[in-house]
């Protein structure tokens, strides 16, 4: 039973494993203890969040961390200031290939343990072997243009020399399509969130050969997305909120809750699953071929020291791949805009830990090439990559 | 109407599509394609060539359209979203109604608007339509689980039709509950009682 006092929240989800808070926020009465009444909508596309949040159908979101940033810099439609003032996740995807290709890769001396490095340095060559047998560039699929994902993927590929706009194909999918179309030929790989790789390897389709863990370490993947007029007129609900997330995340966190979660997140209102393909990332495991079950204790992490709490650094790195990538222009002003935008004041007051006050200084982990992200010097970390998008001529 | 305009209706519900394309038709535009399989969706919309395209909420596909706008190579013209700021009373009346649409650049609101407004109304009549449809269902089903009821309380009791649905009503007044409900109830009870 609800309190009658209990303050309604409309959120928006796309079933996914890192869907678990809010989902285990609204059933698991985490929300309730927070005096809140928390109502989940379930959504079919990331062009639908968007749109629902910005005409205010919603009040929070699950979101693709890069979207409170594009949309803060008008660079979607329906574009309103947004702020990111929780993760909901950390980790959680991986590129999948299909098993020809892996052939290819492994011939080519890919490493068979997820190494992204030693995986990266065998495609070129597979590439090359392709062109030749038919002229067609492999053909990759992410979940939206901003998105962990698509930034994942092609740090991946351009740190082995690859030019994701030229040398390969980059298109878009919905998560359930995206082992289908592997299974008809359609791409060649692609990068996405649980459990969309395991199904892919259980019906031997493909083979994992990287993940997100392994690319950029306890990196943000999804958030909780607010616009900023919404938290301005709702600051004491928006922090019972996180309150309530973040004891979720507890809950989440405990793998000895992760088949009970598994169940919950496998119901038809939600992913609407076999629970079976859900536990293995529950529980730091990740199948990456038929009989090879690697330990990844920080596959997709829910909690943990901080973890939850935005930084200006993290929202920065995406930023400076949209401009990479030539979705974005640099300028000095959308990258306070961006630090703004991943604010941790709000998380900090939420939880009475006090306010940070957006440290840069405190770079993230680096990526695994070794190269040195500091978010102070953005210009210069994103004129530092040899392969990026050229500007286009007018 | 100067040249008129080519207008794709991407929506896999073949019949809202068909309602829609009609709308369209009878509003004078002859250039409707209606697209319900996604396959090859940049190939199909290079082809096309399309001005106006009106897609429902409900299909997975919108972020790859979203994604082939942003690689204007795959289109010959660039297309922006339709909604911009000033309209957003139109907007929210469109997400209601379940569709969005997308225009190519540089066409003027005042032909755009009548092709969302009627899009917006046909997904309207076409939802109201579903609704009436699940209505009936529901009301046929019911009348099934009814004569099933009747039945049970015929053969147990013996006593004729009348006599049973009477007995049904009467029980549901007493209780303050629906025909329907007591009829679900009382199938239950004799199914669990038959073993």
């Amino acid at each position: 039973m609800t309190r009658p006092s209990a303050k309604t929240v409309i959120a928006g989800f796309i079933p996914l494993l890192d869907s678990a808070l809010l989902v285990a926020a609204a059933r698991f009465g985490f929300a309730e203890e927070e005096g809140i009444d928390l109502k989940l909508v379930r959504e079919t596309s990331w062009a639908n969040i968007r749109d629902r949040i910005s005409i205010g159908h919603f009040d929070v979101a699950h979101m693709l961390a890069p979207m409170p940033i594009a949309a803060t810099l008008k660079l979607t439609s329906l574009a309103v200031p947004m702020l990111a003032p929780m993760t909901l996740g950390l980790g959680g995807n991986a590129i999948t290939v299909s098993l020809p290709i892996w052939e290819e890769m492994k011939a080519h001396g890919a490493d068979t343990r997820g190494d992204p490095g030693s995986t990266g340095q065998a495609l070129p060559k597979t590439i090359g072997s392709r062109r030749n047998k038919s002229g067609d560039p492999l053909r990759f699929a992410v979940v939206h243009p901003f998105s962990g994902h698509a930034y994942e993927l092609r740090y991946w590929l351009a740190a082995a020399g690859i030019d994701p706009d030229r040398d390969v194909e980059i298109t878009v999918l919905p998560p359930p399509l995206m082992p289908d179309a592997l299974l008809a030929g359609r791409i060649d790989g692609y990068c996405v969130g649980e459990p969309w790789n395991t199904i892919s390897v259980q019906n031997r389709l493909g083979r994992i050969v990287t993940f997100k863990d392994a690319i950029w370490p306890a990196s943000p993947e999804k958030v909780l997305g607010v616009t900023q007029s919404w938290a301005d007129h709702n600051a004491e609900t928006l922090q019972a909120l996180i309150r309530a997330l973040v004891k979720a995340a507890d809950w989440c966190a405990d793998w000895d809750n992760a088949e009970d979660l598994a169940h919950l997140l496998a119901a038809p209102d939600y992913l609407d699953c076999a629970p079976a393909t859900c536990v293995p990332a529950l529980t730091g495991k990740l199948q990456l071929e038929t009989g090879l079950m690697l330990e990844v204790p920080g596959f997709l992490s829910f909690a943990g020291p901080d973890a939850l709490c935005p930084t200006g650094a993290d929202g920065l790195w995406f930023y400076s791949q949209m401009v990479r990538w030539g979705q974005a222009a640099y300028s000095q002003q959308d990258a306070e805009k961006v630090v703004r935008t991943f604010d941790d004041r709000l998380f900090r007051e939420a939880l009475g830990t006090g306010a940070a006050g957006n440290d840069l200084s405190q770079a993230p982990k680096p990526l695994f090439d070794g190269v040195e992200y500091d978010p102070a010097d953005l210009a210069n970390y994103i004129a530092s990559f040899p392969i990026r998008a050229r500007p286009t001529p007018v | 109407m100067s040249t008129s305009l080519s207008i794709l209706v991407i929506d896999d519900n073949r019949i809202r599509a068909s309602i829609i394309e009609q709308g369209l038709r009878d509003a004078g535009h002859d250039r409707v394609i209606l697209i319900d399989q996604m396959d090859g969706l940049v190939r199909q919309i290079t082809d096309i060539d399309p001005d106006v395209i009106v897609i429902d909420l409900e299909n997975p596909n919108r972020d790859q359209l979203e994604h082939i706008f942003q690689i204007s190579r795959a289109v010959r013209r660039p297309i922006a979203m339709f909604v911009d700021k000033s309209e957003s009373g139109s907007i929210e009346a469109a997400v209601d109604a379940g569709v969005s649409a997308y225009v190519v650049d540089g066409l003027k609101k005042e032909r755009v608007k009548p092709i969302l407004d009627m899009a917006i109304s046909r997904f309207r009549a076409f939802s109201r339509l579903a609704n009436e449809l699940e209505e009936a269902k529901s009301e046929l089903a019911d009348r099934k689980t009814i004569d099933r009821a009747k039945g049970i309380l015929m053969k147990s009791r013996g006593i004729s039709e009348p006599e049973a649905y009477d007995l049904l009503r009467r029980t549901a007044m007493n209780q303050s509950r629906k025909i329907i409900d007591v009829a679900q109830s009382l199938i239950i009870a004799s199914g669990l009682l038959e073993g």
